[in-house]
């Protein structure tokens, strides 16, 4: 993985220097509130319901053992010995002290991290797919185009000051495991016939309180463009995009509001005059940073081996059912990538504990190259494990709780923090996760059912990407009461497309029975292999919405 | 694993009191004369002494009446449009203001870049308006080389701010090459 040399060394150092000078002028009363709050939000610090929370960058979702243990450590010293994994495959400690956090991220620093940009109106951690390098239907590398996007994008002079958050996501596997279609930016990398990298840029997608899926700015951009033509788009959203409401001043709005021919002919204008300028990439600048992602040293794993990890599939149900869900295929015969499951039901989607983070590390270590990545979907994942050691891995896997073979099912659900923790929810989230945890326990039950995204969001700002679960819940508030609303049919593949509300919003208490009616509607209704968001597009909502509401 | 940094690094003293002022060159400029003229609720110019830096219109009806001086200069509002136009236009300025009717308005640091990269203008870009210390790195990055400080805003912290980073990915008005081909 990406390792800093001194200059990205100096410039974290130098930041946080810069964030504890800037504490020590807000503690002195040389800042006020409102002058603090951007600072602090560009260095991952919210003010939340009960503490500060700092949201630490996981960039690209790329964690070494090294660098989990620290947070753990931080976890300990700092905090209430446990963090969250965010879907921005992020870390956030929900319980730090505000005048301790400058001395978090001198420790961050140490291992190569920061709180950068994890929050505010800039450019936040750009996503990837969580199986990149290893996954058999990629064909380019994201990881070191997602340093070069990460380097561009940081502490960028430009765009500190953006009318809202901006968010870019890059996939280059043929499956979109990144959800490109519901980001500010979008980038899917592809090969010409020639061997050399193309990019396709959407722009104009986001989830929140007004969905879209974004629209192709341009095809195929010679790779040497990537960075112009980057600032291009926000250089024109800079410009243009809405500053009078935060609501209606995302990059989505503008590019809803000119029309997208309208937005590609302002960006063209503006990146022809940055186009072959010094942003341009070279040769050189790709070379050294594709050289931070070489090809973990895997041994031989022999025809026996697979052979032995195959008859113990057949013969071990438990183990079978580990594998199906929450092992995956891997460009390298004899290799596989593992999915450790952050949804069981003593902690919420996402957390970890500091004892959990130290064995994870050690795992990382013994199976994975000392590296790990982190989901959107909320996961960690060991990308590289060779057959013959997956069933030791899944033992334990077992002991730490972290084997639940549901990965893709309706009990891997992605929830926000939601009101336990955030100050912006509406209503709870963790718990109606957790109530649904209980009543759709039965794992027959949930492989039956099949693959089903449940996204759970406390709030409009959809940090659950509740309008992109097949099945997606958004807690709102009645008079100061916590409702749920229902949508169906979403979905964050490669046929993005966003939920449809079902009808009017229920209690918490309602909420399993109500799930457990739209779940029967679709085990009677679908046929053969059908996926239930399959079905749905299939009978439309009027079948559900009767069941429901009768 | 060694100490930590940000706890050895011993804070400063916060000890000069003077706030406000224009900053250039890393120093407090002792004398500067530049009033930063606004229209009145209603709309109207008030009455200026000059040096004086006027809207953008005014300035331009002044300029076209062969009544411009190096005394008089435009500031340019956040939603100022930039077309090659008025970049050309404005080369002839004494000086350029670029404002910043609120600190989370960034449209400024786009505006005072186009104006160095794009129109190649040679004069002092100063950033009027709500002009708070920590946000006068970026200016600086973007090509604004004076900063006439929101009247709380603390000298001693401004110099400091703009002497805390040494390094830079991205190109900017101060750093033509960036750091990817300097590695």
């Amino acid at each position: 993985m990406y390792r800093y040399d001194t200059y990205d060394q100096t410039l974290v150092d130098e930041r946080v220097a810069q964030f504890k000078d800037q504490m020590d002028r807000y503690l002195a009363g040389r800042l006020g509130d409102e002058e603090f709050r951007p600072l602090r939000l560009q260095n991952g610090l919210y003010i939340q319901r009960h503490a500060p929370m700092l949201r630490i960058a996981i960039p690209y979702g790329m964690l070494s053992a090294v660098q989990l243990r620290a947070m753990a450590a931080i976890s300990r010293r700092y905090d209430r010995s446990y963090g969250h994994f965010t879907t921005r495959q992020n870390l956030q400690l929900n319980w730090p002290k505000l005048e301790d956090v400058p001395a978090i991220l001198a420790e961050l620093a140490q291992v190569e991290m920061h709180a950068i940009q994890t929050s505010g109106n800039c450019i936040r951690n750009t996503t990837t797919d969580q199986f990149a390098g290893i996954a058999e239907d990629e064909t380019v590398d994201p990881r070191p185009w997602c340093e070069l996007i990460r380097q561009w994008s940081t502490l960028h002079p430009e765009f500190a000051y953006l009318p809202r958050k901006f968010k870019i996501a890059v996939t280059g596997a043929s499956a979109d495991r990144a959800a490109i279609q519901v980001h500010d930016i979008g980038i899917r990398l592809n090969r010409a016939d020639d061997g050399s990298v193309k990019a396709t840029i959407l722009a104009g997608g986001g989830l929140g309180r007004t969905p879209m899926v974004g629209d192709i700015v341009r095809e195929d951009l010679d790779w040497q463009h990537l960075l112009t033509y980057l600032d291009a788009i926000v250089r024109v959203y800079n410009q243009w995009g809405r500053r009078d409401n935060k609501y209606k001043a995302r990059i989505k709005i503008l590019v809803k509001a000119l029309g997208i021919e309208e937005f590609r002919r302002r960006v063209e204008e503006e990146w022809a005059h940055l186009k072959d300028g010094p942003e341009t990439l070279t040769d050189s600048a790709v070379t050294k940073a594709t050289s931070y992602f070489p090809e973990p040293e895997r041994r031989e794993v022999s025809a026996e081996a697979i052979e032995a990890y195959e008859t113990l599939r057949r013969e071990n149900r438990a183990f079978a059912r580990f594998v199906t869900n929450n092992v995956v295929g891997h460009k390298v015969p004899g290799y596989k990538a593992v999915t450790l499951s952050l949804k069981r039901r003593e902690l919420a989607p996402g957390d970890v504990t500091a004892d959990q983070m130290d064995a994870v590390a050690d795992l990382a270590e013994q199976y994975g190259f000392g590296e790990l990545r982190v989901t959107h979907e909320q996961n960690l994942v060991l990308s590289d494990v060779p057959v013959d050691e997956l069933e030791t891995l899944w033992k334990a896997l077992e002991e730490l709780g972290m084997a639940n073979p549901t990965v893709g099912t309706l009990a891997d659900m992605i929830c926000c923090p939601g009101g336990d923790f955030c100050s912006l929810a509406n209503a709870k989230s963790i718990p109606i996760a957790q109530a649904l945890q209980d009543r759709f326990e039965d794992l027959d039950f949930l492989y039956d059912l099949g693959p089903l995204d449940l996204n759970i969001s406390g709030c409009m700002n959809a940090c659950g990407h509740h309008h992109v679960g097949n099945i997606g819940i958004l807690g709102v508030d009645k008079k100061g009461q916590e409702f749920y609303q229902v949508s169906l049919g979403g979905r964050s593949d490669d046929n993005a497309t966003l939920g449809k509300i079902l009808g009017p919003s229920f209690n918490a208490e309602d909420m399993p029975n109500v799930i457990d009616k739209v779940l029967q509607v679709y085990v009677e209704q679908r046929l053969e292999d059908e996926v239930f968001v399959d079905t749905y597009h299939r009978i439309g909502m009027k079948p559900f919405k009767e069941r429901v509401y009768a | 694993m060694p100490e930590v940094t940000a706890q050895m690094t011993s804070a400063r003293e916060l000890t000069d009191q003077r706030q406000g002022g224009v900053i250039r060159q890393n120093q407090l400029v002792s004398e500067d004369a530049w009033q930063v003229v606004r229209l009145d609720e209603d709309g109207n110019l008030p009455s200026y002494q000059q040096p004086a830096l006027l809207p953008l219109a005014e300035w331009q009806a002044l300029v076209a009446a062969g009544e411009g001086s190096d005394h008089l200069a435009p500031w340019l509002a956040s939603d100022t449009e930039l077309t090659p136009e008025l970049g050309k236009a404005l080369a002839d300025a004494p000086l350029l203001g670029v404002d910043f009717p609120n600190f989370n308005d960034g449209r400024g640091y786009t505006i005072a870049r186009l104006m160095r990269e794009r129109f190649g203008y040679q004069g002092e870009i100063r950033a009027i308006g709500d002009v708070l210390v920590d946000q006068l790195h970026y200016m600086s990055r973007c090509g604004i080389s004076a900063f006439a400080l929101r009247d709380d805003q603390y000298v001693e912290d401004a110099l400091h701010a703009l002497s805390l980073f040494s390094v830079s990915y991205q190109t900017g008005v101060d750093q033509k090459t960036p750091l990817f081909a300097r590695r």
